[in-house]
């Protein structure tokens, strides 16, 4: 279950992924005043995607910070202010810049309650855009959240629905640690409809998005809506495949997971990262590991070609996976 | 160790017929095995050199075990033949003659796959090269985990099932068809039997009373059939074992039964409706008195022997409205008088649709009878539902031409067939009840 119903019930509303995102840091700052914002372009600029649009004129300068291009500094000053009693919220414009923080991110963040003898957590909330499919070539457009996956100490989050974007960052901050969430570029204008009656949700399950019984389709992120088009089109053919969202990455829940693999004796991973070392070849190994004898068939993957992303539209679309190729691994994961 | 019947699965090896090095051709005789049944020659499946014996006279293997190993004899190819190649009415090109002498192959052997029949080269080279005659290399078996785990359950020999994956893989769908193809024409009774096994769980005290082996089974379909699927696993379990552990033989005769019924219509016009009798209860009552003449046929096998049940406890399927069967015993059946046969079965039936049988009721039935004629079938050979011996099948009844004094008359008939447990009895005595079983059903008024 990740999702708490509101005693009082409420109304569905349509919207879409940004303005979730946006409604769900007003609230956090409307209800916290230890939360801030801070990153490049937030403020004035509205955010680069235009998530935080509004927010500096509605709660000002002092908790709309914008930053200089100096990811190490400022997410090395969140930490700071988290080890100072405030929850910050830093936001990276996209997940390859967000290299420059590692440092901050992997070294302090992820370890400093271990190396204080569990004297200093880190309440920060980092958040960032990863993917590609906006034709923002190779230095804007990786998928590198399966790297940050890696790293103990930290919780990696991908809300790829309207309903995580509207409550991840809540349940987020509520948690005495450091949080990355991975916004997929491609979700951000997604419309969707809000569940009104759902007012929190957890952080540590994943959630099957679709019911099926033939093949399990992992993923998450800004691959879901894909892997659902695929179930949509597999359907027709009689194929029911079970789509799995995984939502957080680490941790990892595979007890849903190989709950939906032990229903269906297949899966199929759909990751947009690169193949080699992602978190897609973490989840097919706890599949071999634990649900060996449930597998009716080879493990799939569906993942980015090895290149950097490239400009070119079409060659852009041909590097990802689409539902087409998704649709194509569960036709030889059933064959 | 092959196969020698469908209930073999070990062997005792009598005696070898060859030795280590010594030529063999395929169909040869090699070797003398002793079954459960009989001494039986084995024969060579390939040719070839034995390079080695692997199994001692008198040691007694499962089926499948290697008994010797058999090397390929190089295939001897004749000498190259001197002067011109007869070459007959075969059509070849100059070229291709030229070859077929060089490589000494007869022309007029080959069939020609070419235009008009025409011998190509390829054709004498293959003639001159033959494949290689296949070794029995034991290739490792590609199944998935799932499919292992699955053959593994029911029994079922991965070696022998034809995989239908990405290359020639075999998948959990082939075993399970593996497993259901192999009880064959009692695929339709495994079901219902299988039902009556599921169906034992309705009353879980019936398991907990029963002291025979099905207890197990029953108590394992109870413990763990919260879903269809774990039931369909209980019922693949006891199956599995009924069709492993059990010799069955199978026998039926087609009765006539224009006298019975002749007979029950006269009584039902005498009898008020509620009293009424139906075939069903007819054939039951002599199912339970046939019993009783055959006693070697009702009671139950255990710890390796034969015992005789003192009365006859007749399990009757019952289906039950929304799915699922039970089998409630129909207690002393043999001395009920019909008409309380009758009213016995009209009670447990009206009650098992309801699901209130009694635990009693359901416990140890020393012979089971499955009637699918109202499915329409004409004969159902069910599978034995252990610790019983046998199990009794009645198909439709329905109107067949007979032989009626010289003259063809249209009958009412039903094919009982039975499928006895051949380590407890043998033909001779399934004949017999089935016999008794027609006589009494002659005599309609004496049941």
């Amino acid at each position: 279950m990740n999702a708490r119903r509101s005693a009082s019930g409420g109304s569905t509303a349509s919207t879409t992924y940004r303005e979730a995102l946006r409604d769900g840091l007003r609230e956090a700052l409307r209800t916290d005043d230890r939360v801030f914002l801070m990153g490049e372009d937030v403020g004035r600029y509205g955010g680069c995607f235009g998530v935080s649009l509004g927010l500096l004129e509605e709660f000002g300068p002092d908790r709309i910070r914008d930053t200089p291009l100096s990811e190490s500094a400022f997410v090395g000053a969140g930490i700071g202010a988290a080890l100072g009693g405030l929850r910050p919220v830093v936001e990276i414009m996209t997940v390859n810049f967000s290299l420059l923080a590692l440092d901050q991110i992997l070294n302090n963040a992820a370890t400093l309650l271990h190396m204080s003898g569990g004297q200093l957590s880190v309440p920060i909330v980092i958040r960032m855009t990863t993917g590609a499919g906006r034709q923002l070539a190779a230095q804007h457009s990786h998928s590198l959240e399966g790297w940050y996956a890696h790293i103990p100490g930290i919780r990696v989050l991908t809300p790829a629905t309207m309903d995580d974007a509207r409550h991840m960052l809540a349940a987020a901050l509520d948690d005495p640690d450091p949080v990355v969430m991975f916004e997929h570029g491609s979700l951000y204008n997604e419309e969707g409809v809000l569940d009104g009656t759902v007012d929190s949700v957890d952080l540590d399950s994943a959630a099957v998005r679709r019911l099926g019984t033939d093949v399990s389709v992992i993923t998450y992120g800004g691959s879901l809506p894909k892997a659902l088009a695929a179930a949509e089109t597999l359907a027709a053919d009689g194929i029911g495949a079970e789509v799995v969202d995984l939502r957080s990455l680490r941790p990892l829940d595979d007890a849903t997971v190989l709950a939906s693999v032990a229903r269906t004796h297949r899966a199929v991973i759909v990751d947009e990262a690169w193949r080699s070392g992602s978190i897609s070849a973490e989840v097919a190994a706890r599949i071999a590991e634990r649900s060996f004898y449930e597998l009716d068939a080879p493990v799939q993957r569906v993942c980015s070609q090895e290149v950097p992303i490239p400009y070119a539209r079409q060659l852009e679309e041909a590097a990802l996976p689409q539902p087409a190729s998704i649709v194509a691994a569960v036709r030889q994961a059933v064959a | 160790m092959p196969s020698l019947g469908a209930d073999m699965d070990e062997g005792t090896l009598v005696e070898w017929l060859t030795t280590v090095g010594a030529e063999v051709a395929r169909g040869e005789v090699v070797a003398v095995v002793e079954t459960a049944k009989s001494t039986i020659e084995v024969e060579c499946f390939e040719s070839g050199t034995v390079t080695e014996l692997l199994v001692e006279p008198g040691t007694t293997v499962p089926v499948g075990t290697p008994l010797a190993v058999i090397s390929p004899t190089a295939p001897v190819r004749p000498p190259p033949a001197r002067g011109p190649v007869p070459a007959g009415d075969a059509t070849a090109t100059p070229l291709v003659r030229h070859q077929a002498a060089e490589e000494g192959v007869e022309l007029a052997a080959l069939h020609g796959s070419g235009r008009g029949g025409r011998i190509t080269r390829s054709d004498v080279s293959r003639a001159a090269h033959p494949a290689p005659s296949r070794h029995p290399a034991p290739s490792r078996v590609h199944a998935s985990p799932l499919a292992r785990r699955l053959a593994e359950s029911l029994g079922v020999d991965l070696s022998a099932v034809r995989g239908s994956g990405r290359h020639g893989a075999v998948k959990a769908d082939d075993v399970r068809a593996a497993a259901g193809s192999r009880t064959g024409p009692d695929q339709a009774a495994t079901v219902k039997e299988a039902s009556v096994a599921a169906g034992a769980r309705r009353a879980p005290k019936a398991a907990a009373s029963d002291t025979g082996t099905s207890a197990a089974a029953a108590a394992a379909a109870s413990a763990s059939a919260s879903t269809s699927t774990s039931d369909r696993a209980a019922i693949a379990r006891l199956m599995s074992r009924a069709k492993r552990e059990i010799p069955h033989y199978y026998l039926s005769t087609t009765i006539d039964l224009a006298a019975a019924l002749e007979w029950m219509r006269r009584q039902n016009s005498t009898r008020p409706v509620g009293e009424r009798l139906v075939p069903a209860a007819l054939l039951l009552k002599a199912v339970a008195s046939a019993a009783r003449e055959v006693p070697e046929l009702n009671g139950h096998w255990t710890d390796g022997r034969f015992v005789a049940a003192a009365g006859v406890r007749l399990g009757t399927a019952v289906s039950v409205r929304g799915g699922g069967l039970v089998a409630p015993a129909l207690a002393d059946a043999d001395r009920m008088p019909l008409t309380d046969v009758m009213a016995t079965l009209k009670d447990l039936v009206s009650r098992a649709r309801h699901g209130r049988l009694r635990a009693s009721e359901t416990a140890d039935p020393t012979l089971t009878v499955t009637n699918l004629g109202d499915q329409g079938v004409e004969s159902v050979f069910g599978v034995i539902y252990p610790p019983q011996v046998a199990m009794v099948g009645l198909g439709r009844v329905t109107e067949r031409p007979v032989a009626v004094a010289g003259m063809i008359a249209l009958h009412p008939t039903v094919t009982a067939t039975l499928s006895a447990d051949h380590r407890a009895s043998d033909g001779a005595t399934g004949a017999r009840f089935l016999t008794t079983l027609d006589r009494l059903l002659q005599h309609p008024e004496d049941l």
